[in-house]
Protein backbone atom coordinates (compact mmCIF):
# COMPACT_ATOMS: atom_id res chain seq x y z
CA UNK A 1 0.00 0.00 0.00
CA UNK A 2 1.53 3.80 -1.16
CA UNK A 3 1.94 4.86 2.58
CA UNK A 4 1.54 8.57 1.10
CA UNK A 5 -1.86 8.35 -0.42
CA UNK A 6 -3.03 4.84 1.31
CA UNK A 7 -3.61 3.16 -2.24
CA UNK A 8 -4.67 -0.10 -1.19
CA UNK A 9 -4.05 -1.52 -4.35
CA UNK A 10 -0.95 -0.46 -5.23
CA UNK A 11 2.06 -1.53 -6.69
CA UNK A 12 0.18 -2.19 -9.83
CA UNK A 13 2.69 -1.94 -13.08
CA UNK A 14 1.78 -2.28 -17.16
CA UNK A 15 4.49 -3.23 -19.20
CA UNK A 16 5.86 -0.10 -21.49
CA UNK A 17 3.44 2.20 -19.91
CA UNK A 18 5.40 5.43 -19.37
CA UNK A 19 5.31 7.08 -15.61
CA UNK A 20 7.60 8.96 -13.36
CA UNK A 21 8.81 7.88 -10.41
CA UNK A 22 9.93 10.89 -8.90
CA UNK A 23 7.20 12.33 -7.96
CA UNK A 24 5.38 9.27 -7.34
CA UNK A 25 2.49 8.60 -9.94
CA UNK A 26 -0.89 7.39 -9.65
CA UNK A 27 -3.34 6.84 -12.36
CA UNK A 28 -6.83 6.78 -10.98
CA UNK A 29 -10.05 4.37 -12.26
CA UNK A 30 -11.56 6.76 -13.59
CA UNK A 31 -8.26 8.26 -15.72
CA UNK A 32 -6.85 10.89 -13.70
CA UNK A 33 -3.36 10.46 -12.31
CA UNK A 34 -1.54 12.84 -9.84
CA UNK A 35 1.82 12.72 -8.48
CA UNK A 36 3.23 13.31 -4.88
CA UNK A 37 6.31 13.94 -3.29
CA UNK A 38 7.13 11.55 -0.45
CA UNK A 39 5.23 12.02 3.11
CA UNK A 40 8.31 13.71 5.20
CA UNK A 41 8.40 16.37 2.34
CA UNK A 42 4.86 16.79 0.81
CA UNK A 43 3.44 20.33 1.61
CA UNK A 44 -0.16 19.91 3.02
CA UNK A 45 -3.43 19.96 1.33
CA UNK A 46 -3.99 21.61 -1.66
CA UNK A 47 -0.28 21.85 -2.86
CA UNK A 48 0.25 17.96 -2.59
CA UNK A 49 -2.00 16.84 -5.53
CA UNK A 50 -0.95 17.60 -9.44
CA UNK A 51 -4.24 16.45 -11.50
CA UNK A 52 -3.29 15.23 -14.87
CA UNK A 53 -4.84 13.18 -17.11
CA UNK A 54 -3.44 9.61 -17.83
CA UNK A 55 -3.63 10.51 -21.88
CA UNK A 56 -1.30 13.04 -21.11
CA UNK A 57 1.02 10.50 -19.80
CA UNK A 58 3.40 9.79 -22.73
CA UNK A 59 1.86 6.27 -23.16
CA UNK A 60 4.56 3.87 -25.06
CA UNK A 61 2.34 1.97 -27.36
CA UNK A 62 4.99 -1.21 -28.04
CA UNK A 63 5.10 -3.16 -25.18
CA UNK A 64 8.79 -3.47 -24.24
CA UNK A 65 10.70 -3.91 -20.67
CA UNK A 66 10.50 -1.09 -18.49
CA UNK A 67 10.62 0.09 -15.18
CA UNK A 68 7.50 1.55 -15.66
CA UNK A 69 4.61 2.21 -12.60
CA UNK A 70 1.15 3.07 -12.74
CA UNK A 71 -0.15 2.76 -9.92
CA UNK A 72 -4.22 1.50 -9.73
CA UNK A 73 -5.04 3.30 -6.54
CA UNK A 74 -7.95 5.02 -5.56
CA UNK A 75 -8.67 8.49 -4.42
CA UNK A 76 -6.19 11.37 -3.26
CA UNK A 77 -5.81 11.17 0.59
CA UNK A 78 -8.05 14.24 1.51
CA UNK A 79 -6.56 16.05 5.06
CA UNK A 80 -8.61 16.67 7.91
CA UNK A 81 -10.39 19.92 8.64
CA UNK A 82 -10.45 21.14 11.70
CA UNK A 83 -13.16 23.59 12.61
CA UNK A 84 -16.03 21.83 11.11
CA UNK A 85 -18.42 20.44 13.37
CA UNK A 86 -21.62 20.18 12.44
CA UNK A 87 -22.37 16.57 11.09
CA UNK A 88 -25.17 15.58 9.03
CA UNK A 89 -26.45 12.15 6.76
CA UNK A 90 -26.01 12.23 3.08
CA UNK A 91 -27.73 9.34 1.12
CA UNK A 92 -25.78 7.57 -1.07
CA UNK A 93 -27.15 4.18 -2.80
CA UNK A 94 -24.03 3.91 -4.97
CA UNK A 95 -23.10 0.45 -5.89
CA UNK A 96 -19.42 -0.19 -4.51
CA UNK A 97 -18.32 -1.73 -8.16
CA UNK A 98 -19.71 0.61 -10.20
CA UNK A 99 -17.21 2.11 -10.99
CA UNK A 100 -15.70 -1.13 -12.18
CA UNK A 101 -18.77 -1.94 -13.96
CA UNK A 102 -18.77 1.49 -15.97
CA UNK A 103 -15.03 1.06 -17.09
CA UNK A 104 -15.88 -2.74 -17.83
CA UNK A 105 -18.74 -1.52 -20.11
CA UNK A 106 -16.47 0.81 -22.05
CA UNK A 107 -14.18 -1.07 -22.81
CA UNK A 108 -16.89 -4.24 -23.71
CA UNK A 109 -18.27 -1.69 -26.05
CA UNK A 110 -14.46 -0.71 -27.48
CA UNK A 111 -13.92 -4.10 -28.25
CA UNK A 112 -17.00 -4.95 -30.02
CA UNK A 113 -16.64 -2.06 -32.19
CA UNK A 114 -13.35 -3.33 -33.13
CA UNK A 115 -14.73 -6.80 -33.73
CA UNK A 116 -12.62 -8.15 -30.70
CA UNK A 117 -13.74 -11.00 -28.97
CA UNK A 118 -12.18 -11.15 -25.43
CA UNK A 119 -11.69 -13.94 -23.30
CA UNK A 120 -11.10 -13.78 -19.59
CA UNK A 121 -9.06 -16.67 -18.83
CA UNK A 122 -9.21 -17.54 -15.24
CA UNK A 123 -8.44 -20.80 -12.99
CA UNK A 124 -5.92 -21.53 -9.74
CA UNK A 125 -1.93 -21.32 -10.48
CA UNK A 126 -0.80 -24.09 -12.31
CA UNK A 127 -3.84 -25.14 -14.31
CA UNK A 128 -1.96 -24.58 -17.84
CA UNK A 129 -3.16 -21.34 -18.89
CA UNK A 130 -0.04 -19.78 -20.55
CA UNK A 131 0.93 -23.06 -22.17
CA UNK A 132 -2.86 -23.48 -23.81
CA UNK A 133 -2.77 -19.81 -25.07
CA UNK A 134 0.69 -20.73 -26.67
CA UNK A 135 -0.73 -23.20 -28.20
CA UNK A 136 -3.52 -21.91 -29.12
CA UNK A 137 -1.91 -18.87 -30.56
CA UNK A 138 0.16 -21.17 -32.78
CA UNK A 139 -3.08 -22.89 -34.01
CA UNK A 140 -4.56 -19.15 -34.74
CA UNK A 141 -1.49 -17.61 -36.05
CA UNK A 142 -1.56 -16.27 -39.59
CA UNK A 143 -5.33 -16.51 -39.44
CA UNK A 144 -6.70 -14.33 -36.63
CA UNK A 145 -5.21 -11.37 -35.00
CA UNK A 146 -4.47 -12.40 -31.87
CA UNK A 147 -3.65 -10.06 -28.83
CA UNK A 148 -2.77 -11.08 -25.20
CA UNK A 149 -3.06 -9.62 -21.55
CA UNK A 150 -1.04 -11.28 -19.13
CA UNK A 151 -1.98 -10.43 -15.39
CA UNK A 152 -0.07 -11.97 -12.96
CA UNK A 153 1.53 -10.38 -9.27
CA UNK A 154 4.91 -10.10 -10.36
CA UNK A 155 7.52 -11.31 -13.60
CA UNK A 156 6.79 -10.91 -16.84
CA UNK A 157 7.44 -14.19 -17.43
CA UNK A 158 3.81 -15.40 -18.86
CA UNK A 159 4.07 -12.17 -21.49
CA UNK A 160 7.67 -13.38 -22.75
CA UNK A 161 6.33 -16.73 -23.52
CA UNK A 162 3.17 -15.66 -25.44
CA UNK A 163 5.61 -12.81 -27.54
CA UNK A 164 7.78 -15.73 -28.13
CA UNK A 165 4.50 -18.01 -29.70
CA UNK A 166 3.80 -14.67 -31.83
CA UNK A 167 1.60 -12.80 -30.32
CA UNK A 168 1.80 -9.41 -29.24
CA UNK A 169 1.65 -9.46 -25.40
CA UNK A 170 1.48 -6.94 -22.43
CA UNK A 171 2.24 -7.96 -18.92
CA UNK A 172 0.17 -6.11 -15.97
CA UNK A 173 1.67 -7.01 -12.65
CA UNK A 174 -0.67 -6.23 -10.06
CA UNK A 175 1.72 -6.28 -7.12
CA UNK A 176 -0.37 -7.26 -3.93
CA UNK A 177 -3.41 -7.55 -5.75
CA UNK A 178 -5.35 -10.43 -6.53
CA UNK A 179 -7.33 -9.69 -9.81
CA UNK A 180 -7.24 -7.68 -12.41
CA UNK A 181 -9.67 -5.02 -12.90
CA UNK A 182 -11.49 -3.44 -15.51
CA UNK A 183 -9.24 0.14 -15.14
CA UNK A 184 -6.19 -2.03 -15.81
CA UNK A 185 -7.14 -3.84 -18.23
CA UNK A 186 -9.01 -0.45 -20.54
CA UNK A 187 -5.02 0.90 -19.72
CA UNK A 188 -3.63 -2.32 -21.61
CA UNK A 189 -5.71 -2.77 -24.42
CA UNK A 190 -4.80 0.88 -25.20
CA UNK A 191 -1.37 0.32 -24.73
CA UNK A 192 -1.57 -2.71 -27.06
CA UNK A 193 -3.65 -1.10 -30.10
CA UNK A 194 -4.97 -4.05 -31.11
CA UNK A 195 -6.33 -3.89 -34.94
CA UNK A 196 -9.37 -5.08 -36.13
CA UNK A 197 -11.29 -8.38 -35.65
CA UNK A 198 -9.10 -10.66 -33.97
CA UNK A 199 -9.30 -12.73 -30.29
CA UNK A 200 -8.00 -10.55 -27.56
CA UNK A 201 -7.16 -13.46 -24.72
CA UNK A 202 -7.01 -11.79 -21.12
CA UNK A 203 -5.01 -13.86 -18.78
CA UNK A 204 -6.39 -13.26 -14.99
CA UNK A 205 -4.08 -13.73 -12.03
CA UNK A 206 -4.30 -17.53 -11.04
CA UNK A 207 -6.84 -17.14 -8.23
CA UNK A 208 -10.35 -19.04 -8.10
CA UNK A 209 -12.14 -16.82 -5.70
CA UNK A 210 -11.62 -12.63 -6.73
CA UNK A 211 -11.67 -12.68 -10.26
CA UNK A 212 -14.98 -14.08 -10.34
CA UNK A 213 -16.81 -10.63 -8.90
CA UNK A 214 -14.68 -8.21 -11.44
CA UNK A 215 -15.92 -7.72 -14.94
CA UNK A 216 -12.96 -6.40 -17.24
CA UNK A 217 -15.78 -6.12 -20.50
CA UNK A 218 -15.23 -9.18 -21.58
CA UNK A 219 -17.23 -11.28 -23.98
CA UNK A 220 -17.23 -14.28 -21.69
CA UNK A 221 -14.88 -15.66 -18.86
CA UNK A 222 -13.36 -19.06 -19.51
CA UNK A 223 -12.42 -21.10 -16.23
CA UNK A 224 -9.70 -23.82 -16.87
CA UNK A 225 -9.32 -26.69 -14.43
CA UNK A 226 -6.65 -29.20 -14.89
CA UNK A 227 -7.49 -32.83 -14.27
CA UNK A 228 -4.34 -32.93 -11.31
CA UNK A 229 -7.03 -30.73 -9.03
CA UNK A 230 -9.98 -32.21 -7.55
CA UNK A 231 -13.28 -33.12 -8.65
CA UNK A 232 -15.08 -30.97 -6.02
CA UNK A 233 -13.34 -27.57 -7.05
CA UNK A 234 -15.97 -26.12 -9.04
CA UNK A 235 -18.15 -26.72 -5.31
CA UNK A 236 -15.66 -25.36 -3.23
CA UNK A 237 -14.92 -22.43 -5.56
CA UNK A 238 -18.77 -21.92 -7.21
CA UNK A 239 -18.55 -18.07 -8.13
CA UNK A 240 -16.08 -18.84 -10.74
CA UNK A 241 -17.57 -21.60 -12.10
CA UNK A 242 -21.17 -19.57 -12.09
CA UNK A 243 -19.54 -16.93 -13.94
CA UNK A 244 -17.92 -19.03 -16.40
CA UNK A 245 -19.57 -19.51 -20.18
CA UNK A 246 -17.25 -22.16 -20.68
CA UNK A 247 -14.74 -24.74 -18.69
CA UNK A 248 -11.70 -26.32 -20.82
CA UNK A 249 -11.12 -29.30 -18.28
CA UNK A 250 -7.16 -29.16 -19.25
CA UNK A 251 -3.88 -31.58 -19.03
CA UNK A 252 -6.40 -34.79 -20.55
CA UNK A 253 -3.39 -36.38 -21.38
CA UNK A 254 -2.91 -37.29 -17.76
CA UNK A 255 -5.80 -38.66 -16.81
CA UNK A 256 -4.54 -42.81 -17.36
CA UNK A 257 -2.65 -41.66 -14.45
CA UNK A 258 -4.85 -40.46 -12.29
CA UNK A 259 -7.88 -41.65 -10.74
CA UNK A 260 -9.72 -38.32 -11.72
CA UNK A 261 -13.59 -38.92 -12.45
CA UNK A 262 -14.28 -36.72 -15.88
CA UNK A 263 -17.84 -37.51 -14.92
CA UNK A 264 -17.82 -36.03 -11.54
CA UNK A 265 -16.02 -32.85 -12.46
CA UNK A 266 -18.77 -31.99 -14.80
CA UNK A 267 -22.07 -33.01 -13.11
CA UNK A 268 -20.50 -30.63 -10.01
CA UNK A 269 -19.85 -27.61 -12.48
CA UNK A 270 -23.16 -27.94 -13.98
CA UNK A 271 -24.91 -28.29 -10.56
CA UNK A 272 -23.57 -24.75 -9.78
CA UNK A 273 -24.42 -23.49 -13.51
CA UNK A 274 -26.61 -25.74 -15.43
CA UNK A 275 -25.73 -23.95 -18.81
CA UNK A 276 -21.98 -24.43 -18.46
CA UNK A 277 -20.01 -25.79 -21.68
CA UNK A 278 -17.39 -28.11 -20.95
CA UNK A 279 -14.57 -29.04 -23.48
CA UNK A 280 -11.61 -31.90 -22.57
CA UNK A 281 -8.37 -30.44 -23.93
CA UNK A 282 -4.70 -31.84 -23.48
CA UNK A 283 -1.96 -28.41 -24.01
CA UNK A 284 0.60 -31.49 -24.55
CA UNK A 285 -0.70 -33.21 -26.84
CA UNK A 286 -3.53 -31.38 -28.78
CA UNK A 287 -7.14 -33.51 -27.59
CA UNK A 288 -9.53 -30.98 -27.86
CA UNK A 289 -7.98 -28.31 -29.85
CA UNK A 290 -10.38 -28.68 -32.41
CA UNK A 291 -13.31 -28.48 -30.38
CA UNK A 292 -11.57 -25.33 -28.90
CA UNK A 293 -11.25 -23.72 -31.66
CA UNK A 294 -14.26 -24.08 -33.32
CA UNK A 295 -16.16 -23.02 -30.19
CA UNK A 296 -14.12 -19.86 -30.39
CA UNK A 297 -14.80 -19.31 -34.33
CA UNK A 298 -18.48 -19.55 -33.06
CA UNK A 299 -17.57 -16.89 -30.88
CA UNK A 300 -15.93 -14.55 -33.40
CA UNK A 301 -18.92 -14.98 -35.29
CA UNK A 302 -21.10 -13.46 -33.04
CA UNK A 303 -18.92 -10.29 -32.31
CA UNK A 304 -18.46 -9.95 -36.06
CA UNK A 305 -22.33 -9.81 -36.70
CA UNK A 306 -22.37 -7.35 -33.81
CA UNK A 307 -19.99 -5.29 -35.49
CA UNK A 308 -21.70 -5.20 -38.83
CA UNK A 309 -24.76 -4.58 -37.31
CA UNK A 310 -23.70 -1.54 -35.14
CA UNK A 311 -21.66 0.04 -38.07
CA UNK A 312 -23.48 3.03 -38.22
CA UNK A 313 -22.71 3.58 -34.51
CA UNK A 314 -20.14 5.99 -33.25
CA UNK A 315 -17.15 4.35 -32.10
CA UNK A 316 -16.94 4.34 -28.13
CA UNK A 317 -13.76 4.89 -26.38
CA UNK A 318 -11.85 2.40 -24.26
CA UNK A 319 -11.83 3.14 -20.10
CA UNK A 320 -8.90 5.48 -19.29
CA UNK A 321 -9.23 7.70 -22.13
CA UNK A 322 -10.00 11.82 -21.43
CA UNK A 323 -12.64 11.09 -23.77
CA UNK A 324 -13.61 7.73 -22.45
CA UNK A 325 -13.57 9.31 -19.36
CA UNK A 326 -16.15 11.45 -20.10
CA UNK A 327 -17.78 8.68 -21.56
CA UNK A 328 -18.02 6.64 -18.14
CA UNK A 329 -18.63 9.34 -15.77
CA UNK B 1 -8.09 -10.45 -0.56
CA UNK B 2 -10.67 -8.60 -2.59
CA UNK B 3 -11.84 -6.64 0.34
CA UNK B 4 -9.28 -4.08 -0.27
CA UNK B 5 -9.64 -3.36 -3.11
CA UNK B 6 -13.95 -3.34 -2.76
CA UNK B 7 -12.69 -0.72 0.12
CA UNK B 8 -10.70 1.23 -2.46
CA UNK B 9 -13.97 1.32 -4.23
CA UNK B 10 -16.00 2.68 -0.88
CA UNK B 11 -12.97 5.66 -0.70
CA UNK B 12 -13.62 6.53 -4.08
CA UNK B 13 -17.27 6.60 -4.02
CA UNK B 14 -16.90 8.60 -0.20
CA UNK B 15 -14.40 10.94 -2.35
CA UNK B 16 -16.84 11.47 -5.68
CA UNK B 17 -19.91 12.39 -2.64
CA UNK B 18 -17.32 14.94 -1.12
CA UNK B 19 -16.78 17.16 -3.84
CA UNK B 20 -20.49 16.65 -5.67
CA UNK B 21 -21.40 18.22 -1.49
CA UNK B 22 -18.69 19.87 -0.07
CA UNK B 23 -17.78 17.77 3.19
CA UNK B 24 -14.43 17.63 4.33
CA UNK B 25 -14.84 15.14 6.75
CA UNK B 26 -16.74 11.71 7.06
CA UNK B 27 -17.46 10.55 10.55
CA UNK B 28 -19.27 6.85 9.80
CA UNK B 29 -20.37 5.26 6.92
CA UNK B 30 -23.23 2.49 6.07
CA UNK B 31 -22.66 0.02 4.23
CA UNK B 32 -25.11 -2.63 2.26
CA UNK B 33 -23.70 -5.87 1.74
CA UNK B 34 -26.37 -8.68 1.00
CA UNK B 35 -25.07 -12.50 2.36
CA UNK B 36 -25.09 -13.81 -0.99
CA UNK B 37 -22.50 -10.95 -2.47
CA UNK B 38 -19.06 -12.78 -1.43
CA UNK B 39 -17.90 -10.50 1.17
CA UNK B 40 -16.44 -11.38 4.82
CA UNK B 41 -17.88 -8.37 6.90
CA UNK B 42 -14.66 -8.50 8.60
CA UNK B 43 -12.42 -8.45 6.36
CA UNK B 44 -14.18 -5.53 5.19
CA UNK B 45 -13.81 -4.20 8.40
CA UNK B 46 -10.17 -4.82 8.54
CA UNK B 47 -9.68 -3.12 4.82
CA UNK B 48 -11.48 -0.38 5.85
CA UNK B 49 -10.19 0.95 8.52
CA UNK B 50 -6.38 0.09 6.77
CA UNK B 51 -7.74 1.81 2.90
CA UNK B 52 -9.47 5.22 5.35
CA UNK B 53 -5.63 6.17 6.77
CA UNK B 54 -5.01 9.17 5.87
CA UNK B 55 -8.45 10.11 3.53
CA UNK B 56 -11.17 12.19 4.69
CA UNK B 57 -12.90 9.29 6.68
CA UNK B 58 -10.05 8.07 8.62
CA UNK B 59 -11.27 6.69 12.05
CA UNK B 60 -14.41 6.81 10.55
CA UNK B 61 -17.19 4.18 12.20
CA UNK B 62 -18.35 1.53 9.38
CA UNK B 63 -21.62 0.12 10.15
CA UNK B 64 -22.46 -3.18 7.79
CA UNK B 65 -26.19 -3.62 6.90
CA UNK B 66 -26.80 -7.77 6.69
CA UNK B 67 -29.03 -8.57 3.63
CA UNK B 68 -30.42 -11.58 4.04
CA UNK B 69 -30.38 -14.07 0.89
CA UNK B 70 -33.10 -14.72 -1.83
CA UNK B 71 -34.13 -17.35 -4.48
CA UNK B 72 -36.11 -18.05 -6.94
CA UNK B 73 -36.44 -21.87 -6.94
CA UNK B 74 -37.80 -22.57 -10.31
CA UNK B 75 -39.06 -26.18 -9.26
CA UNK B 76 -41.13 -24.93 -6.43
CA UNK B 77 -42.12 -21.46 -8.10
CA UNK B 78 -42.05 -19.80 -5.32
CA UNK B 79 -38.96 -17.24 -3.46
CA UNK B 80 -36.78 -18.93 -0.87
CA UNK B 81 -34.71 -17.65 1.58
CA UNK B 82 -31.55 -18.57 1.15
CA UNK B 83 -27.79 -18.83 3.31
CA UNK B 84 -25.61 -19.22 0.61
CA UNK B 85 -25.06 -18.57 -2.99
CA UNK B 86 -25.67 -22.08 -4.90
CA UNK B 87 -26.84 -23.85 -1.70
CA UNK B 88 -30.04 -26.33 -2.60
CA UNK B 89 -33.79 -25.17 -2.34
CA UNK B 90 -34.73 -25.50 1.79
CA UNK B 91 -38.36 -26.49 0.69
CA UNK B 92 -37.72 -29.38 -2.57
CA UNK B 93 -33.84 -29.85 -1.38
CA UNK B 94 -33.35 -28.93 -5.67
CA UNK B 95 -30.28 -26.81 -6.81
CA UNK B 96 -32.39 -24.76 -9.49
CA UNK B 97 -32.16 -21.90 -7.53
CA UNK B 98 -31.46 -18.35 -8.80
CA UNK B 99 -30.11 -16.05 -6.39
CA UNK B 100 -32.66 -13.10 -6.33
CA UNK B 101 -32.07 -10.47 -3.09
CA UNK B 102 -28.72 -10.41 -1.22
CA UNK B 103 -26.24 -10.14 -4.01
CA UNK B 104 -25.81 -6.21 -3.47
CA UNK B 105 -22.66 -4.32 -2.35
CA UNK B 106 -23.78 -0.89 -1.31
CA UNK B 107 -22.16 2.38 0.04
CA UNK B 108 -26.08 3.23 1.98
CA UNK B 109 -25.21 6.33 3.86
CA UNK B 110 -22.52 8.78 5.24
CA UNK B 111 -22.59 10.52 8.38
CA UNK B 112 -20.71 13.89 7.53
CA UNK B 113 -19.43 17.13 8.53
Amino acid sequence: MCTTCGCGTGETTIEGVGHGHDPHWHVHADGTAHSHAPLSIAPPRAGRYRQVKAQDMALDPEPVQGDGLLHFGHGPAGAHAPGMTQSRMVQIERDILSKNDRFAASNRAALEARGFLALNLVSSPGSGKTSLLVRSIAALQGRVPVAVIEGDQQTSQDADRIRAAGAPALQINTGKGCHLDAAMVGKAIQALEIGEDGVLFIENVGNLVCPAAFDLGEAAKVVILSVTEGEDKPLKYPDMFRAARLMLLNKCDLLPYLSFDVERVIENARRVNPAIEVIRVSATSGEGMPEWLAWLERERADVLAGKQASTQLPDPRIAGTESGQAGVR
Amino acid sequence: MHEMSLAGSVLEIIEDAAREQGFSRVRSVVLEIGRLAAVENEAMRFCFDAVMQGSIAEGAALEIIDVPGEGWCGQCATTVPLDEQYAACPRCGGYQVQATGGTQMRVKELEVE
